[in-house]
């Protein structure tokens, strides 16, 4: 059984000049120990699907339709107060700024044992421990040590790694990490990306990467899925969706992807750029901009349609052998 | 081939001591902030420098120091041959350069509409009189960026990133400028912006004869980018050659360092050994070559030696390692 279902997932923001649908009937799932990235363009809906799973969207935002199942149970519908012993416990999440995410009040230890003696039946001492374990395990010099500073005391990319042991100290099954390496430099970032990779792979921790990177994607995720305007345009095995993608819009954001590889005279690029969610066009979401548009495309608004191990959402998708 | 701009052994250095009552208090000595560290470089006309560098390296600083933003406290910058400071002095020589900021947010006028934003070069300089003219030539430059000449009426907030980028470019060519000062035109951007942004760059650079100096922290949009390429850390230029030398043959740690550490899409299912360490502060720098506590190759001669910079394979590289053959 798949961890978590999201199914036809519709998340809205009623307003007074009417009802925004951030997110439209979109729908994925994650295996136990998978790495599923999530990529788009800013306003794609990324966080937004992150921050439904884990209940922790913005009023007035809801969850209009849809289903999100945890291991079989339907917690769209959780209140704070059922959500509380899933959030850290059984889902974790790490946010783009770790300066954000840490308590600068308290040190970084303190906020370890704490989350773990929420979730976990543990005595002081056994938490104490587990704390420095933790830190030692992201690879934070004289864990020992440091283990009663403050997060003022440590640089960005320490940080980031006290955030990760801090989603991962209460043993969850399924990690958000939204956008965890943007706010950190190159070489930090590859650092945080191959800690979070082994650890999750030592846990069996399934993880759900919200990014912007392509290339954080293809080097990390197992599948992933493509967002455009509030919905899925393809998800697929990375490779696949890589190298041979099926959806216009994937295959022109691959292209305007810089290469350190090779050199080209011209990116390819996508004209213009992502409708408002206020307006959205009927039929599919990117036909004003796609170059293999048919009459059809503009009216009819395609589902997540098979070719081999990828879905994807087009009534014309890329050819195969045309793929550059 | 002329330069248009030309850096001999510039240093600029910033006070960030506290202040002097505090200092005296507590028995501090003051603290001196090397963000540039006696850089060289030269800019051919119609070409591309990239200066390429993780944050707090100093990259920013040079751009400032480019456009006259800062002096230097050591080195000279040259502009066509005139030192920048007596360049700066002649509104002749000074509408020829100007400079594209980061944020396309914080870098527009909120208050101001769109053709007073691009016009303000041309009523600088004076450069075209009579309202028509001004209206023409402002209409002429919003095309010119792929945006329309009735966009001149709107303000700043109805425009998205990407278009309000198209307009800081307007208004960087508005005085016909021969040199441009890029600090990470593209890093504010989504990629398919960033591709639109970046060939338009290239086209203009084309049609115009541009000299850019483009500042990222991006090695693969600086590989797309540049004709010349500088890696910097800590306030020094490492390495610096022809980007197609370098990209082929990384020579200094660092530059392979961080070739190493950009995940790119063509590593799909790869693996790699990642790089320890970080940027230390550039108050404290180590000693020697500032790279030595990261870099694999370092012995005794690096903790204590400042490397100077060698001819290796037509690329200027500061590294003993390098220089020994042993790299």
């Amino acid at each position: 059984m798949a961890l978590l279902e999201v199914d036809r997932l519709v998340v809205e923001f009623p307003g007074r000049r009417g009802t925004l649908r951030a997110l439209d009937e979109i729908s994925f799932s994650i295996e136990p120990g998978e790495v599923l990235g999530v990529v788009g363009e800013s306003g794609a809906g990324k966080s937004l699907t992150g921050a439904a799973i884990i209940g922790l969207l913005e009023p007035p935002g809801r969850v209009a339709s849809g289903q999100i199942r945890l291991e079989g149970t339907r917690i769209d519908r959780f209140t704070d107060a059922q959500m509380r012993p899933i959030r850290g416990r059984r889902i974790g999440a790490i946010f783009q700024d770790p300066l954000t995410t840490l308590d600068p009040l308290v040190s970084v230890g303190k906020q370890l044992v704490e989350t773990m003696q929420t979730h976990l039946k543990l005595s002081d001492r056994d938490a104490r421990a587990r704390a420095v374990g933790w830190l030692e395990q992201v690879g934070i010099p004289a864990a020992a040590e440091r283990v009663g500073a403050y997060p003022h005391q440590f640089s960005g990319g320490m940080r980031q790694r006290v955030v990760i042991a801090l989603a991962l100290c209460a043993e969850p099954k399924l990690v958000i990490a939204d956008e965890p390496t943007t706010a950190l430099d190159v070489s930090i970032q590859a650092q945080i990306i191959a800690l979070l990779r082994r650890l999750t792979t030592d846990h069996g921790t399934s993880v759900m990467l919200v990014t912007h990177d392509m290339g954080v994607i293809a080097e990390t995720a197992d599948r992933v899925a493509v967002m455009y305007a509030g919905r899925i345009a393809e998800i697929g095995p990375v490779r696949d969706v890589v190298l041979h993608p099926s959806h216009p819009y994937t295959e022109g954001l691959m292209g305007s992807i810089p290469q350190l590889e090779h050199r080209v005279e011209r990116l390819r690029q996508i004209d213009g750029a992502m409708p408002r969610l206020t307006a959205i066009p009927p039929g599919c979401a990117f036909n004003p901009r796609c170059g293999r548009v048919l009459e059809r495309c503009r009216v009819d608004r395609p589902d997540l349609l098979a070719r081999g191990t990828t879905l994807a959402a087009c009534w014309n998708m890329v050819p195969m052998d045309d793929v550059t | 081939m002329s330069s248009v701009l030309e850096a001999i052994e510039v240093s600029r250095r910033f006070d960030v001591s506290r202040p002097a009552l505090q200092r005296l208090l507590s028995g501090e000595r003051r603290r001196i902030l090397t963000a540039v560290d006696a850089v060289s470089f030269d800019i051919p006309r119609a070409t591309t420098l990239s200066l390429v560098g993780e944050s707090g390296c100093g990259k920013s600083t040079i751009a400032r120091l480019a456009v006259g933003l800062y002096a230097p406290s050591e080195g000279e910058i040259r502009f066509e041959g005139y030192p920048l400071s007596s360049a700066r002095a002649q509104p002749g020589l000074r509408r020829k350069m100007n400079m594209i900021f980061q944020d396309p947010y914080a870098s527009l006028n909120p208050r101001w509409r769109v053709r007073d934003i691009v016009a303000e070069p041309i009523r600088a300089f004076r450069i075209l009189s009579g309202q028509k003219a001004i209206a023409d030539r402002v209409g002429g430059l919003l095309s010119q960026v792929g945006l329309s000449p009735a966009d001149g009426e709107k303000f700043p907030h109805e425009f998205s990133g990407g278009q309000r980028q198209r307009i800081s470019i307007a208004r960087a060519l508005s005085s016909e400028p021969e040199f441009l000062v890029c600090d990470e035109p593209t890093s504010a951007l989504d990629v398919s912006v960033q591709a639109q942004i970046l060939n338009l760059m290239r086209d203009l650079q084309q049609r115009l004869g541009l000299t850019y100096l483009f500042i990222s922290h991006n090695l693969a949009v600086v590989r797309h980018m540049s004709d010349r390429l500088g890696v910097m850390y800590l306030g020094r230029i490492v390495e610096q050659g022809r980007g197609e030398d370098i990209f082929r043959n990384p020579q200094h740690p660092y530059t392979r360092l961080l070739l190493d550490a950009i995940p790119d899409v063509a590593m799909v299912g790869r693996t790699r050994a990642p790089v320890s360490g970080e940027v230390p502060s550039p108050i404290a720098p180590p000693s020697g070559c500032t790279f030595h506590p990261r870099c694999p190759l370092a012995n005794e001669r690096c903790r204590v030696e400042k490397p100077s910079h060698t001819r290796s394979a037509d690329v200027m590289v500061a590294c003993h390692a390098v220089q020994e053959g042993r790299a």
